[in-house]
């Protein structure tokens, strides 16, 4: 029971990251069309962005926040130098290019940090009690700060002016330039968007695991399965996905090896595809 | 040579033959001139050059990107792998034959999701497939050895009850050459049989396709057994040449690295993978010299950049440069 | 104001637009008629950018459009109100017009304005302000998409068939807006399938056929000798 009680902690905790993750994912799908290949390295890099400001200032806050601003930058000129030759082009082809992309990022995180494991030691120490069990803090403000950001967000698309820009560019990208909308911008400023909530997702789970350059793929890969179970395009199926997948395979990890609990992540993406094709929280298209 | 092919892919006429049955005498004189090192590197790029174009008719064919390559190779080297430890004495013929066998299985699982989904959604689970793949493998280690993989003997180059010849260097370079020519030779002749035809059609119009009356979903299936077979067939030499089979080998690199192939030389060519192949390895040779373990980086960039400038690839770029 | 001279389109290798020449002066309602498929939404695609020009050019003040980005001619006073209205299914009516609302340089107290102005014209978008753009009938819908457009105050307006499908009620409601804005003096390009009102409602027309202009008059001799009307359009 108790081994429960902590696999669904973990699952929460753990889908509120990969829903951080993945809005930006599908952000950036909804709008453009492009699945990004490089996410999840783009998530990478911002943890050994944090690892090393934390490194410097000690400051975790400020670590946070350098990443996630440095990282929308690369993003930006990401989007700019390769992506944006590649509009119109069948979208495969920026598979294949954000492919090359994240091999590129990989192997420059190698060779800049090294292939040793970096450490990003925890913003609040002690452990949380529920019950008789100990859960740590830090992971419970992980997941808090993963809501706010992704309410954040939400709440900007929302109300924002800009928010309004991208969600109409979304809809109808040709009617939003007709009305002066700048679309070109606006698909940079979405890229960055989610490069940003990855950068601060890698450091919002360094503490967990360590950082290292193949951290990436692994977010890459829930991503991708999490952003099609939710629907792609859908922000709130995203998010739910998120939570939903990774209860499961928490819970599978009382059963299997937690390497082994991604094949549940697996059957589920199998079964959506197989069955609700556009997504497992989407209502049944007309 | 090159120019000759590309100029005309249709029409098998003396210049085709001629450019061809040179390149073969190259490779067969190959180890007997070049030193032990470029005579491996010869053998792995021919390799290497058939999983490109197994994973070719699949991408550049039939146009469906697939990341699952990895999982096809890896069985076939696990499968002779376990024939080769499980049957004494090893033979060549059950090596192959379980290596196919495995990555036939893994094939048919793939088949039925190409008849499902399109586009996107079949490639990112051939990607969540090959990466599954690689975790069963890697976790199971009492079969399959885990981390450290299997490493076995060499099985002897013989014909049950004809004769047994042990492989040399030489030998084995000439066998792998022999299997990849004759597979280039079958490949080619499916491609541009009206068979490849309805591929191709498939690719660049598949509702039309199917309005016209093909059963697309039958083709598809198909096109996934052939290219499955191959790389598990490449997986097997693999296997036969390193005498280990690791997971390394299953990792989703390498079906990342087999469409690097397909783009960089050219797809829907079958010669332009292997030429992409041969590209790739080269690269990755002279950049290591510089640059390491980093030599992907550079790597990669031109890979993206011939993504976004040269998406025909290399043999496309000289089709045009050479039709000017 | 607006010139097409001589323009040429292609949709692929379809020639769609012959030497096609269109003025609109500033502050005139022109009318373009002609059947269905004849090359009226195209032309106004070539205006938008949205048609492969081959040959001829497109001016607006002067200024060749060629350049300009697509999203560059609302900034110039050019505004669309498509064929299809495209409006912004899942934005609420509010959120619609704030796309034209939200511009660079316009004071909040402006934006009031304009929105007052705009719910003056249609009560009723005032009234389902907070409704999502998918949930509007047809009729509300080409009020939205007119009132878009209006909020971003331009120039000129390329109405596209804007009383199709509409009931007559409607169309007497959308001619009376025609007329509001041409006594503000915006000029109007409108397409339309309804010969009566376009020529009620514009100066000058201009009919085309197979992707040319065929004719060009003044909607009063239009009106006296009805038989061109009927050659190129048969009603």
């Amino acid at each position: 029971m108790d081994q429960i009680i902590i696999q669904t902690l973990h699952g929460l905790v753990n889908g509120m990251v990969l829903a951080m993750v993945a809005s930006g994912l599908t952000l950036i799908f909804g709008i453009m069309d492009i699945v990004n290949f490089a996410h999840g390295d783009l998530l990478m890099l911002g943890a050994f962005v944090g690892a090393s400001v934390l490194g410097v200032t000690g400051n975790y806050w400020l670590a946070l926040l350098v990443a996630a601003v440095v990282i929308a930058v690369l993003g930006a000129a990401l989007q700019v130098t390769t992506l944006r030759p590649l509009i119109g082009r069948d979208p495969l082809t920026t598979i294949l290019a954000t492919f090359g992309v994240s091999l590129v990022l990989q192997k420059y995180a190698l060779w800049q940090w090294g292939p040793s494991v970096r450490q990003i030691s925890e913003p609040v120490r002690g452990d949380f009690t529920l019950f008789h069990l100990q859960y740590p803090w830090y992971r419970i403000v992980t997941a808090i700060l993963a809501a706010l950001i992704i309410g954040g967000l939400w709440l900007f698309l929302k109300y924002g002016k800009y928010g309004i820009w991208i969600r109409a560019t979304t809809q109808d990208r040709v009617m939003a330039q007709a009305m002066g909308i700048p679309v070109p911008l606006v698909y940079t400023a979405v890229f960055a968007i989610g490069s940003a909530m990855a950068a601060a997702s890698g450091v919002l789970f360094g503490p967990f695991a360590g950082v290292t350059q193949t951290m990436g793929f692994d977010f890459t890969l829930r991503a991708f399965i999490v952003v099609v179970v939710g629907g792609m395009g859908n922000l709130g199926g995203s998010i739910l996905a998120s939570i939903f997948v990774s209860l499961l395979e928490a819970y599978a990890a009382i059963v299997v090896s937690p390497a082994q609990a991604v094949i549940v992540s697996f059957i589920v993406l199998v079964l959506t595809m197989l069955f609700r094709p556009t997504g497992l929280f989407v209502p049944t298209p007309k | 040579m090159t120019a000759s092919i590309a100029a005309r892919p249709r029409s098998p006429a003396a210049p085709y033959w001629t450019g061809f049955a040179v390149v073969v005498a190259l490779l067969v004189i190959a180890p007997l001139v070049l030193p032990p090192f470029w005579q491996r590197f010869a053998t792995e790029i021919l390799i290497w050059g058939l999983l490109a174009m197994s994973s070719d008719i699949l991408i550049g064919y039939t146009g469906m990107v697939s990341f699952g390559h990895s999982a096809f190779f890896g069985l076939g080297m696990y499968g002779a792998a376990a024939a080769l430890l499980t049957i004494k004495p090893p033979s060549l013929g059950l090596a192959v034959l379980y290596g196919l066998v495995a990555a036939a299985g893994a094939a048919v699982f793939v088949a039925y999701f190409a008849t499902r989904l399109r586009d996107i959604y079949f490639a990112i689970s051939t990607l969540v497939f090959s990466q599954i793949f690689y975790v069963i493998i890697f976790t199971w280690t009492e079969v399959t050895g885990g981390e450290n993989g299997l490493t076995f003997r060499q099985p002897p180059f013989a014909i049950p009850g004809l004769f047994s010849v042990p492989f040399t260097r030489n030998g084995l370079h000439w066998f792998v050459l022999a299997v990849v020519a004759l597979s280039y030779l079958l490949l080619r002749r499916i491609t541009q049989s009206p068979f490849g035809m309805v591929l191709q059609s498939i690719r660049e119009n598949e509702p039309r396709t199917r309005a016209i009356g093909y059963h697309v979903e039958r083709y598809k299936i198909v096109a996934v057994m052939l290219s499955g077979l191959f790389a598990g067939l490449a997986g097997v030499l693999y296997a036969i040449q390193n005498k280990f089979a690791a997971p390394d080998f299953v990792l989703f690199l390498i079906s990342g690295e087999t469409v690097i192939f397909n783009v960089m030389g050219g797809m829907g060519t079958l010669v332009g993978p292997v030429a992409g192949a041969a590209f790739f390895l080269l690269m990755k040779e002279v950049f290591s010299r510089v640059f390491y373990e980093y030599y992907l980086i550079p790597v990669g960039v031109i890979f993206t950049l011939m993504v976004i400038f040269l998406p025909q690839g290399l043999l496309g770029f000289l089709r045009r440069r050479l039709n000017q | 104001m607006l010139v097409l001279d001589n323009v040429d389109a292609h949709y692929g290798k379809s020639h769609v637009l012959h030497g096609v020449s269109i003025e609109v002066r500033a502050g005139e309602v022109v009318g373009l008629l002609g059947r269905n498929g004849v090359g009226k939404t195209t032309t106004l695609k070539a205006i938008m950018g949205m048609a492969r020009r081959t040959g001829g050019r497109i001016t607006f003040e002067g200024r060749d459009l060629h350049g300009v980005p697509p999203h560059g001619l609302a900034g110039l006073g050019i505004a669309w109100v498509p064929e299809e209205r495209r409006i912004f299914r899942l934005l609420t009516v509010l959120e619609n017009l704030r796309t034209g609302l939200d511009r660079r340089g316009v004071t909040p107290a402006r934006r009031e304005g304009l929105l007052e102005k705009v719910y003056a014209y249609f009560p009723i978008l005032k009234e389902r302000r907070n409704q999502a753009g998918g949930t509007l009938s047809g009729g509300e819908q080409q009020m939205l998409a007119i009132a878009r457009a209006v909020v971003l105050e331009p120039k000129i307006i390329l109405l596209d068939e804007p009383t199709e499908g509409l009931m007559p009620r409607m169309v007497a409601q959308i001619q009376e807006i025609v007329h509001a804005l041409h006594r503000e003096g915006v000029a109007i390009l409108l397409v339309e399938q309804n010969v009566p009102l376009t020529l009620d409602a514009a100066g000058r027309v201009y009919i085309m056929e197979k992707g040319a202009v065929r004719h060009h008059a003044s909607s009063r001799e239009l009106r006296a000798d009805q038989r061109v009307i009927h050659e190129y359009l048969g009603v």
